[in-house]
């Protein structure tokens, strides 16, 4: 079976001064229909650059300078820029992070949400409008009837958030995209609309790509994970192998770095030194040795940038081998 | 001995104003009637979601903005009365952290200035203060050559150092910290809530720390205050707070943070609040989470007296009266809840 979306070698960059900065680097990624995915790392890893670029969103003077972006068989990256717009949306959903930017304040809720409509499909006003109410009422908006007349002020940052989640599945799309969905939302109110998502992506058997700094959301609601650092994906596996027993020295420190709600109160958090490296000035070798504990400079650490190796549970270290005589 | 910081039912409403059409707007009750303690050399946190005040009270502990009531006594002198000149005194012994490290250092100061300013503020001679700023930025981890760097020039969590510097230079007994580490990266944030245990064990210094983030909270704090809508709900010592919650919101709260556990989270039966946090311009009657809460709806299918309120029936209690802070197991747990021995 062939994935539903699936990124292959994408690599993307802005012009610097001493030639292309790479703000990505041969991404490969692949998510199936009924899935979730999440795609975790830190500011700057290049998570939300990778799906950007893979949908032509990203904004000049980047660029993706290599790879594909495959949608049932056709290649977004390849597409016609008019082509590729109407996809979007069709095919492929977004939901991005702050649930004030995505909508405009000066129009009705219903308004926007029949806009989506009338864009892709020749639909009259009214039935648009029927079937706002029926989305509004999907994604849990009490009253949807009458709510569908107010402006995006009247909504809470919640509810906001899932106005953009109704506008995102209004196509039936294939493919959902969510950057950072809940980072903005209160806890109580973030478990809801994860919990929405999930139904969500069961009930219409799609693929779903999350995109998170928060590995709790990941444990919550992923069924795989890729963890990003510094433009690449650094491991890849199954949720549960990645939490178990992960293999990436940086995955390793992540954990250890994260204060835990039940872990012994009291215990140490083991910070990882440094910060992560500017995509202009990036180590040459494996981008994560200046600030890993079991780098070696008489290896390739140092010179050589590590493959992902060892799927379906990968990592991209030059380490591995020897740290897991057994794997 | 007497605590270093003592509120005492400390309130402030924000004047709602003229809308843009000229309607009135209702007084909003950002902190309405709290009271605590903080002893030396303590970490008090304070967690609660957007709206719930919890900045807010930051800011009225170090009095910089004015309370509509209530008293704020810091070593032993009523802060909310003092003079300027008291307070110019009490200044440096208070200091505050802010969570953006970006928007609250000036950009054309110098790391080594900015951590010096408020030595020289208090009458230290330049060259002394210079010194002292040098040392202080090891002693927050960076180097005495970045004294000469602009913040511009500083990661989010070496500007957070710079923060922290600043706020220790003058040997406070009490640093407010309001979110200092949700703008950093999980990896960075690490770093700085290590170095801040570590200002503590050296200098007794007590924190009050404010954040969302439960994790982070547990992890820095000996008490922990819960607040929702302008009140605490619950406060307890941390470990009876977390193991033990008697606030059907403080149990919401933890049951909703997604924890790294795969196993767990998918097999894991959630307390779920109904709805979002409601409005501090327009409290609820009664208990002001009753809207909310999921104890009370329990409680109601139970028997005994109800009301019919936010769309369903609720016990008479939750709906009509406003419940006090009261011990709940040991001593030093309170819960404001009208059933706090139910789950």
């Amino acid at each position: 079976m062939s994935a539903a979306f699936a990124l292959r070698g994408l690599t993307a960059a802005v012009p610097g001064d001493k030639g292309p900065v790479r703000l990505v680097e041969d991404v490969s990624l692949e998510v199936d229909a009924g899935e979730t995915l999440a795609v975790v790392g830190e500011s700057g890893s290049g998570k939300t650059v990778t799906f950007t670029s893979a949908l032509g969103l990203l904004p000049r003077p980047g660029r993706v300078i290599a790879g594909e972006a495959m949608l049932d068989g056709v290649d977004l990256l390849k597409l016609p820029a008019e082509d590729l717009r109407c996809m979007r949306g069709a095919r492929i959903g977004m939901v991005f992070q702050d649930p004030l930017t995505g909508l405009n304040p000066v129009f009705r809720i219903g308004d926007q949400i029949a806009e989506v409509l009338r864009a892709h499909q020749p639909v009259s006003r009214r039935a648009a409008r029927d079937r706002a109410v029926e989305l509004l009422r999907r994604v849990q908006i009490p009253d949807p009837a009458r709510r569908i007349d107010d402006y995006p002020h009247q909504f809470s940052g919640g509810m906001r958030q899932r106005v953009l989640i109704a506008m995102a599945i209004a196509l039936g799309p294939r493919v959902l995209i969510a950057d950072e969905p809940t980072t903005a939302l209160d806890v109580t109110v973030q478990a809801q609309v994860l919990d929405l998502l999930g139904d969500l992506r069961r009930a219409d058997g799609m693929a779903m790509v999350l995109i998170t700094h928060d590995l709790g959301v990941v444990a919550r609601q992923a069924d795989r994970v890729a963890v990003m650092y510094a433009g690449r994906v650094v491991e890849t596996g199954t949720v549960e192998q990645v939490f178990r027993a992960p293999r990436h020295p940086y995955t390793v420190a992540l954990f250890r770095s994260m204060p835990d709600l039940d872990a012994p109160a009291g215990s140490m958090l083991a910070p990882i030194a440094g910060s992560p490296p500017d995509p202009a000035r990036r180590p040459a070798g494996c981008a994560f040795a200046p600030r890993c504990l079991v780098a070696d400079d008489l290896m390739a650490c140092r010179s050589e940038t590590p493959r992902l190796r060892g799927a379906p549970h990968a990592a991209a270290c030059h380490r591995l081998d020897e740290r897991e005589p057994t794997a | 001995m007497s605590a270093l910081l003592e509120v005492a039912d400390l309130r402030k409403s924000f004047a709602g104003g003229r809308s843009l059409f000229g309607g009135a707007r209702p007084m909003v009750r950002a902190v309405d009637g709290i009271s605590f303690d903080l002893a030396r050399g303590e970490t008090l946190g304070l967690v609660g979601e957007t709206g719930s005040g919890k900045s807010t009270l930051g800011r009225l502990v170090l009095r910089l903005i004015e309370p509509s009531a209530g008293q704020v006594r810091f070593e032993g002198q009523d802060v909310t009365r003092a003079s300027r000149t008291a307070m110019r005194a009490l200044r440096p012994r208070m200091q505050m952290v802010f969570q953006d490290p970006y928007g609250s250092l000036d950009p054309r100061m110098t790391a080594g200035e900015i951590v010096a300013e408020p030595m020289t503020a208090h009458g230290m001679a330049r060259a002394e203060a210079m010194r002292r700023a040098n040392d202080l930025m090891e002693q927050v981890g960076l180097r005495r050559a970045m004294a000469t760097r602009y913040p511009h020039e500083f990661s989010g969590g070496q500007r957070q150092r710079i923060g922290i510097a600043r706020a220790i230079a003058l040997d406070p007994a009490l640093v407010v910290l309001d979110e200092p580490v949700s703008a950093l990266d999980v990896s960075v944030q690490a770093q700085i809530l290590n170095l801040l245990a570590e200002i503590q064990a050296r200098s007794s210094v007590a924190y009050l720390f404010i954040a969302h983030d439960l994790a982070v909270v547990r992890h820095v704090s000996d008490r922990v205050a819960v607040m929702y809508l302008g009140r605490i709900v619950e406060i307890a010592p941390r470990d009876a707070l977390y193991g033990a919650p008697r606030h059907p919101y403080t149990v919401s709260l933890l049951s909703a943070v997604p924890r790294p556990d795969p196993a767990r989270e998918k097999s894991r039966i959630r307390s779920r609040p109904i709805g979002e946090i409601g409005s501090a311009a327009a409290l609820p009657s009664g208990c002001r989470f009753h809207p909310r809460c999921p104890r009370a709806r329990l409680v109601a299918a139970r028997g005994g007296e109800t009301l019919p309120a936010a769309g369903t029936h609720l016990p008479r209690a939750c709906v009509e009266q406003d419940p006090v802070p009261a011990p709940v197991g040991a001593a030093a747990h309170l819960a404001a809840c009208h059933f706090p021995d139910e789950t």
